[in-house]
């Protein structure tokens, strides 16, 4: 195989990576199902948080109201996944699992890109 | 009633031979495999190396009567069979607290592993373990950061990190070091890393090293949008040296130094420690000259004690072998030792070659580091023994890609997060590794050719330092 060109550039705003996951295709509906599961069967808290694309280097975005502390289903995260998506159309979003026994982010990826 | 004072020699066994002592939750506690020489007794050895890294000297002498020795003295308790191999045994012994400075592991080894080690009645001696009683830890810095501290401030989270020692380890100017940091972490890298060879060499000296470094740092975090770091070595022949290059890292907002904990020293390395602690600077700690001092299965110290010395002394990240790359290491004592560097609490397990329950407390962890002779198909397997806690670095397996650093970067980041991904669907990676990597790689070509260029190597050589057991 020829030598290809390493595709990323600084002008251009889709070479933004963002961190776990992001190095990989865009998850289906079953595929997200499946990491937001992953994350309530360590017994963790899922959490939702949004951001602004140009924005998306800050530790810290916005949360979208609190963490979903003791939730146990898959598709309730979800719905509040796109609660977020409808409110937020342009803005980043990610899903975090909170480990308050390691006092640190089990988890944490972006669901859905916002427009850049 | 006053004790008399009678000169002369006495058997060790009479004074430090105690098998009845209960080791008190203050105690330090030891573990050493011993092979005496020819007609001495066990007993009287364990003694020996109880006195000989305690109180003792080889004759009574008049001032041992102006403390109470009985209190201060080093007490061999017990006495075991090494499984699988009769030319040693274990010997037990228990200090008291007092016999230690505190914060100072340099303390503690100049006596575990001091002149005893040269005692003629010995034919071989190894530090297997120690137990460092809590009370103990306390005293100590620890890692200046911690993992918590160091996801956050990385904003790494839910994978392991990835690395890469930069090559050739020597040779390069700073400006195409700096082009090789570049491309890794632009590709996909979390951090790169000196090599423990580069410190400030005629071709490349540090602070242009540095420089350059913090360039590639700034572009790729501006290109990638992610949080990027260079491990830069402030290891240097003195310890002004150190701090002088650990002050410009600083200054340029450099993340993270690095120190070799081995030839640099415990007291350098327990400064820099609390340099990195007080300065908000992660700190990577290489473990060069570890081979000399822990592969003999009867010489020497076990890394899992020169383990427990680091996360005392302080370090963010050390590194622990890789179990399926080109360096030694057992998997099973590897599993160890990599508890002994995160866990809390970690408990005897002779299983994995642990000896004494071990409490660190609230002291933070260390992170594993995986580096050597590993590649994108070693993938699965890494990420199952090591899980998130850890930072794989593939040196030759990102620089060696036909395409390149960036190129090489992406198929090690893709295969990781296709493994964390498979892994937290509940599939068995290590079994499905193949599958995963090959539907991963449909979607990345540089995932692909990574796969073909790396197909057949594989480093499959027997361990010299295997743990005791009966593998006769």
């Amino acid at each position: 195989m020829s030598i290809q060109d390493y595709p990323s550039r600084v002008s251009d705003p889709k070479s933004r990576k963002a961190e776990t996951f992001s190095y990989l295709p865009t998850m289906d509906a079953e595929q997200v199902k499946a990491q937001v599961q992953y994350i309530i069967d360590q017994g963790w808290n899922p959490a939702i948080e949004h951001s602004e694309p140009e924005r998306a280097f800050d530790y810290f975005w916005y949360m979208w109201k609190l963490p979903m502390f003791g939730e146990t289903s898959a598709d309730a995260v979800l719905a509040e996944v796109d609660l977020c998506i409808k409110a937020n159309p342009n803005n980043h979003v990610r899903l975090i699992g909170y480990d308050n026994f390691s006092q640190s982010q089990g988890a944490n990826m972006l669901i859905k890109r916002g427009d850049m | 009633m006053a004790k008399t004072y009678n000169a002369g020699v006495k058997e060790y066994r009479e004074t430090y031979w105690m098998p009845d002592y209960e080791p008190k939750d203050s105690d330090f506690l030891a573990c050493f495999k011993l092979i005496p020489q020819d007609g001495v007794p066990r007993e009287e050895l364990a003694a020996a190396v109880a006195a000989e890294s305690s109180t003792g000297t080889w004759t009574t002498v008049w001032t041992d009567l102006l403390t109470d020795l009985d209190y201060y003295k080093g007490r061999a308790y017990r006495i075991e069979d090494v499984p699988g191999d009769d030319t040693c045994f274990y010997a037990f012994i228990a200090y008291p607290i007092d016999l230690f400075e505190e914060g100072s592991v340099v303390s503690v080894m100049t006596s575990l592993v001091g002149n005893v080690f040269g005692f003629k009645a010995l034919r071989a001696c190894r530090l297997e373990d120690v137990r460092f009683p809590l009370a103990y830890v306390m005293t100590c810095g620890g890692p200046p950061n911690g993992i918590q501290v160091e996801r956050d401030k990385m904003d790494k989270y839910g994978r392991p990190m990835l690395g890469c020692t930069i090559k050739p380890k020597l040779g390069l100017s700073a400006k195409n070091y700096g082009r090789a940091v570049y491309e890794c972490l632009r590709g996909g890298l979390d951090f790169t890393k000196d090599d423990e060879n580069v410190t400030s060499q005629p071709f490349m000296r540090w602070r242009d090293r540095f420089s350059f470094c913090q360039d590639a740092i700034n572009k790729a975090e501006a290109e990638t949008g992610e949080r990027k770091g260079h491990y830069l070595n402030v290891t240097a022949g003195t310890p002004e040296e150190m701090y002088e290059r650990a002050e410009y890292a600083k200054e340029i907002g450099a993340p993270i130094i690095m120190h070799d904990y081995l030839t640099g020293g415990f007291t350098a390395n327990t400064g820099l420690a609390n340099y990195c602690r007080k300065n908000g600077l992660l700190l990577h700690i290489h473990r060069a000259m570890h081979g000399v001092i822990d592969r003999n299965p009867h010489h020497g110290i076990h890394f899992r004690v020169l383990t427990k010395a680091l996360r005392l002394s302080g370090g963010d990240h050390l590194h622990s072998g890789t179990v399926v790359g080109k360096l030694e290491g057992d998997r099973e004592a590897t599993l160890g030792w990599i508890d002994i560097m995160r866990d809390s609490f970690i408990p005897e397990d002779r299983s994995r070659g642990i000896m004494f329950d071990q409490d660190f407390g609230a002291m933070p962890g260390v992170i594993p580091v995986a580096s050597g002779g590993i590649h994108v198909w070693h993938m699965p397997a890494l990420v199952s023994i090591f899980g998130d806690d850890s930072v794989l670095q593939f040196g030759g397996g990102t620089l060696g890609h036909p395409w390149g650093n960036a190129a090489g970067a992406a198929a090690n980041r893709v295969a990781l997060e296709a493994c964390v991904q498979a892994r937290n669907e509940g599939k068995e990676i290590e079994k499905v590794g193949k599958e995963i990597l090959t539907n991963a790689a449909k979607d990345s070509p540089e995932l692909k050719i990574a796969m073909e260029t790396w197909k057949e190597i594989k480093f499959e050589f027997d361990t010299v330092d295997k743990l005791d057991v009966k593998h006769k």
